[in-house]
């Protein structure tokens, strides 16, 4: 270990940190303008042009709110949970190639943080920590509503892990590799090597798992604010319920990610229109997010739990089993 | 010397929070700290090289850890002390270090009368998922086919156990039905005491 991979290895840390962070601001005033011109109106508009500065604007104001803690919270443990959801989005992204490997006056950059060879694994495992930030933040509080959304969380997971796992199973099956870079070069020869042709199914289940992994809206029950408030959030102010969001918007980025290296080809054979093209994937997969909570309503959680456990799980595993037998034969 | 630096300050970490499971009496510290540590545990496999089996241990015990959350969010008020009934000290004092003996003596044991032989050499150019893979099914196979027969069995059991009513569900039925369906229950047990 030298000292140049010591340095480049912080460089990339503090770079993702940085862009990723930046891109959740971006992501609430893309959030808002999208579900606005679905809904016929404006979306902010005051600050700068286009509303552009709203996100100045809102971050001023979720640093400079007083931080409220409430009497009869957990005091450690509330003040801990939103940090666990932000940090653990973050480490997540250290397994993840962002871009092909680059070289820059001689020196070859790859974007990855850590290139371990059970990078999958490591991503969605670290993503499933992230959960443990509403469920304390919601034990923590001291709230009905909040206790109501950890239990929520804590349900909703759990099973949808499983979706997510088996659906991953079948490309995962055929690649022979867990590594994200692995996965990426399988498909490096085009369109027509995408892996989603050869797995559609896994493809749908695992877009679906990953609405529920993030807790964006068609299973947003989390923080259901017709039901119980904010859920964990609500008694949250300032910077601390800032975390969650900011975590929750690195999820979906992270999250798009894998999705398009998995499925889509990733950045494909490495070439500048392929990192190009993962970049528009990722966009795609964001703004799919945005439009399904435009178009859709939340379910009941009795219906999540009937999709996951009786619809979803065995299409998974019967997409696994038929897999296997055409791999054998 | 990365290697040692790490070394010392996840160990530091995993003492810690295992401790503060072990003292404390709010439940929800005690759980916390022991998510903690598992993750923290995980960073002793990235250290040796075992990426596979610290994805594993990150994924199987928050899943774990996890369970325990709900149990712990069913039966106490997470947001309240735990009273603990302690009638004897002594003895739980006394089988505590009894039982820290013997861990240390059954793990130092081989190690100081030189009796580890390494089986299974590691094999170059094989990745740690297939590395697993192959001890897996090889070695281990009979244990391992064994667990996923224990596995099924303990989920038809559980299925069997709270699979009852499975088919009617609260939220699709009519207030009516719900009415019928408590009185009805509540004629047979005037009839069972009768």
């Amino acid at each position: 270990m030298d000292a140049a991979f010591i340095i480049e290895t912080i460089v990339k840390i503090v770079v993702i940190m940085l862009i990723f962070s930046a891109l959740a601001g971006f992501g609430t005033y893309f959030e808002r303008k999208v579900l606005a011109f679905m809904q016929r109106r404006l979306g902010p508009m005051h600050v700068g042009p286009y509303g552009l500065l709203q996100i100045m604007a809102d971050g001023i104001k979720l640093f400079t709110k007083e931080d409220i803690v409430p009497q009869n919270v957990v005091k450690p443990i509330f003040k801990i949970a939103p940090v666990i959801t932000a940090a653990t989005a973050f480490m997540a992204a250290a397994a993840i190639p962002f871009w092909p490997q680059f070289t820059v006056m001689g020196y070859t950059v790859h974007p990855i943080v850590a290139d371990i060879n059970v990078g999958i694994l490591y991503v969605l495992g670290v993503m499933a920590i992230g959960l443990y930030g509403p469920l304390l933040g919601g034990m923590a509080s001291a709230n009905k509503w909040s206790l109501i959304s950890a239990a929520r969380s804590a349900a909703i997971f759990i099973s949808y892990e499983v979706i997510t796992g088996l659906s991953l199973l079948a490309p995962l099956m055929m690649v022979g590799s867990l590594s994200l870079i692995d996965i990426n070069n399988y498909q490096a020869g085009g369109i027509t090597n995408w892996i989603v042709w050869s797995q559609p199914v896994a493809f749908i289940l695992f877009w679906i798992a990953a609405f529920a992994e993030t807790g964006r809206t068609p299973f947003h029950l989390v923080a259901n604010d017709h039901e119980i408030i904010d859920g964990f959030g609500t008694e949250y102010s300032g910077m601390r319920w800032g975390l969650f969001f900011i975590g929750e918007y690195a999820n979906m980025f992270f999250i798009s990610f894998v999705m398009a290296i998995i499925f889509l080809g990733g950045f494909g054979d490495g070439t500048i229109a392929g990192a190009v093209q993962l970049i528009l994937k990722v966009a795609f997969f964001f703004f799919f997010f945005l439009w399904t909570r435009a178009a859709w309503p939340d379910v009941r959680p009795d219906q999540l739990m009937w999709l996951c456990w009786k619809v979803l799980m065995p299409i998974a595993v019967l997409n696994v089993i038929v897999t296997g037998i055409v791999m054998m034969f | 010397m990365f290697e040692a630096i790490a070394f010392y300050l996840f160990a530091a970490l995993t003492i810690v929070m295992f401790t503060i499971t072990v003292m404390t009496s709010q439940a929800l510290y005690a759980l916390t700290a022991m998510a903690a540590g598992m993750i923290f545990i995980s960073a002793f496999f990235f250290i040796l090289g075992a990426d596979f089996l610290g994805a594993i241990q990150i994924i199987v015990y928050t899943g774990a850890v996890m369970a325990l959350y709900a149990f712990g969010m069913m039966f106490f008020d997470t947001t309240r002390n735990v009273v603990e009934k302690r009638t004897n000290p002594q003895i739980v004092f006394i089988l505590g270090t009894l039982a820290a003996i013997m861990v240390v003596a059954i793990v130092v044991a081989p190690i100081v009368s030189n009796n580890i032989q390494a089986l299974y050499p590691i094999q170059e150019g094989v990745g740690n998922s297939q590395a697993v893979g192959m001890v897996l099914f090889t070695k281990y196979l009979v244990p391992f086919e064994v667990a996923a027969v224990m596995l099924l069995v303990a989920m038809i059991a559980g299925i069997v156990l709270a699979g009852k009513k499975m088919d009617k569900s609260l939220t699709l039925m009519a207030e009516e039905e719900i009415e019928m369906m408590h009185a009805s229950t509540e004629t047979h047990q005037e009839r069972g005491e009768h």
